[in-house]
């Protein structure tokens, strides 16, 4: 069982007025509560890929099937009710949200739209999210900026849960943290997974997050998948060319290799 | 506070904020210091100024209290300048939000649209628009908001193509919010701030347009207008000029304080910007 399968998905943008593929026939299959990694240099395709997963750009070839349909075949208020299923946190909290946004409008938005809770129960939804993801319930009151960038990421992943996704999308979501947040953060995303049997599309170019969270891996080159596996097995023997020189990149990783 | 505080710091901020403040306290005062019809015959006719001190400005060629009548000229002069104002803004930051965030074919006809009342000078429009439907204050408010509101939406649009790409807004989609809303709520807001900047020159043409078309005959007749007072008195021009030059006054003055009140706004703010 699958809760995404992308399969030959092409997508081609034009540099200096030449077509080049961003994304060149990239297949892979997230199973439930699952991570899988995305890795790869910059420019390598990821967040394309994670806009195309998520339908913010139309691919040019390709299939997506989500919870077992046709994701591509959406359109209109279908795909808006289907995306309570499937969520995303970008990688500056800020940027994220709107500027003149306070915690609670960002976190009511959701419970609104997809009709989660009446009125005057989302209040206590909004609190109980906000605890959810190790925060005080008094930060609801609070403006999006005003609160620190680990906070706002939290809330970010607050407002990605609201909906009971059964897959969350996230694009270098902590690479943006210092590394004390950022621990604690990866540390809610494994506890929100064992729980809540959420599966994250996790996108970085860090080799060492992505063996502390991933289950599988995608090595992506160019907009190809150069290799993939097993996340450990993949980031202890890399075969791909880009594989190895991403590990040779990351010192703490040959450094710890048994 | 300290934006205020700023604001205040030019003479020139000083001065049209003064003007402004006298003219909407001479606007909000007309009728309790003159209640009765401006338009009534309240002495003889072409009395000069300063001679009677129930009349201090004089009469017109009818009788008329002038000092009255430039009171509830500036009553006309704000209303019309505010309201007219008020609707291109709002009409421009709505076409403009649609055709930058639409995209495609939407933002196509609609910008052809913006284009075509561009090309139309805008007092031949507002003229065009009284001249057909009739001059009452809602149709002058009309007309002029007719001519004025493709600035606002040029400026929106620009702000809102930009604004569009930002992550807040994919975000917005992939909570799966109405893409209306997303326009609306969302991005319109963010867009304001260069929009807004246009208020003060909107504002100042708005007034100057509905005095031309006071003078010209085609504001509402029931109204007292600085344009149709100018106009009035423009038949004895020689025998007393004053009929003409109090409300010519009065109009540089009020249009000459919003260009001012304006500068110090944006200067405000740019000084803002360049010190974060
Ligand atoms: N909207 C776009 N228009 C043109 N080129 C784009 C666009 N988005 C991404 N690209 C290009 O596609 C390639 C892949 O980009 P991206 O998916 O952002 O890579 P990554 O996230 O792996 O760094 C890059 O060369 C980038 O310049
Ligand atoms: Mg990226």
């Amino acid at each position: 069982m699958t809760v995404l399968a992308v399969s030959n998905l092409a997508k081609r943008y034009r540099r200096g007025g030449k077509p080049f593929a961003a994304v060149d026939d990239v297949s892979f299959e997230i199973g439930p509560a699952e991570t899988l990694a995305l890795a790869g240099p910059s420019g390598s395709g990821k967040s394309t890929i994670a806009r195309l997963v998520l339908r913010l750009t139309e691919p040019d070839a390709g299939r997506i099937d989500f919870e077992s349909t046709d994701f591509l075949a959406l359109s209109g208020a279908a795909l808006r009710a289907r995306r309570a299923r499937l969520q995303m946190v970008f990688q500056d909290p800020l940027a994220a949200f709107n500027p003149r946004a306070t915690v609670a409008r960002v976190l009511d938005d959701p419970l609104r739209i997809h009709n989660i809770a009446p009125r005057a129960e989302r209040r206590h939804r909004i609190a109980a999210l906000l605890e959810r993801v190790g925060l005080d319930a008094g930060l609801a009151a609070r403006a999006i900026h005003e609160i620190s960038g680990g906070q706002r990421q939290r809330v970010a992943i607050a407002r990605a849960i609201a909906t009971r996704p059964s897959l969350i999308v996230l694009d270098e979501a902590v690479s943006a943290l210092d590394v004390s947040v950022r621990g604690q953060i990866l540390e809610l995303l494994l506890d929100l997974q064992r729980q809540e049997r959420i599966a994250y599309l996790f996108i970085s170019h860090d080799l060492g997050v992505i063996r502390a969270v991933a289950h599988r891996v995608v090595i992506l080159d160019a907009g190809r998948v150069a290799e993939s596996g097993d996340a450990r097995a993949v980031i202890a023997n890399p075969q791909s060319a880009i594989g190895k020189a991403l590990v040779e990149a990351t010192p703490r990783l040959t450094r710890n290799r048994p | 506070m300290s934006r205020l505080r700023r604001f205040f710091r030019t003479p020139e901020a000083i001065a049209g904020a003064l003007i402004l403040a006298l003219l909407a306290a001479m606007a909000l005062a007309a009728p309790l210091l003159f209640p009765g019809d401006p338009q009534a015959i309240a002495g003889p006719a072409l009395l000069p100024p300063f001679q009677d001190w129930s009349l201090p400005l004089g009469t017109d060629r009818l009788g008329r209290d002038v000092l009255a009548e430039l009171f509830h000229g500036a009553r006309t002069s704000l209303a019309v300048g505010l309201a007219a104002a008020a609707a291109a803004l709002l009409i421009g930051s709505v076409v403009g939000t649609l055709a930058g965030f639409a995209g495609g074919l939407i933002d196509e006809v609609l910008m052809r649209i913006t284009d075509a009342f561009q090309t139309v000078p805008s007092f031949l429009l507002a003229l065009a628009f009284v001249s057909i439907v009739g001059p009452s204050l809602g149709v002058v408010v009309a007309a002029i908001a007719l001519g004025a509101w493709t600035g606002p939406a040029r400026v929106a649009r620009a702000e809102v193509l930009s604004i569009r790409e930002r992550d807040y807004v994919a975000g917005a989609r992939v909570i799966g919010m109405h893409p209306l809303e997303i326009a609306f709520r969302e991005v319109l807001p963010n867009a304001l701030p260069p929009v807004l900047a246009l208020s003060s020159v909107i504002v100042a043409a708005a007034i100057l347009t509905e005095a031309a078309l006071s003078f010209l005959g085609l504001g509402d007749p029931n109204r007292v207008t600085w344009g149709g007072m100018i106009a009035e008195g423009r038949t004895v021009l020689r025998t007393a000029p004053f009929l003409s030059i109090v409300p010519g006054v009065a109009l540089v003055l009020t249009v000459l304080g919003v260009y001012l009140v304006g500068e110090g706004v944006v200067e405000s703010t740019a000084v803002r910007r360049s010190l974060s």
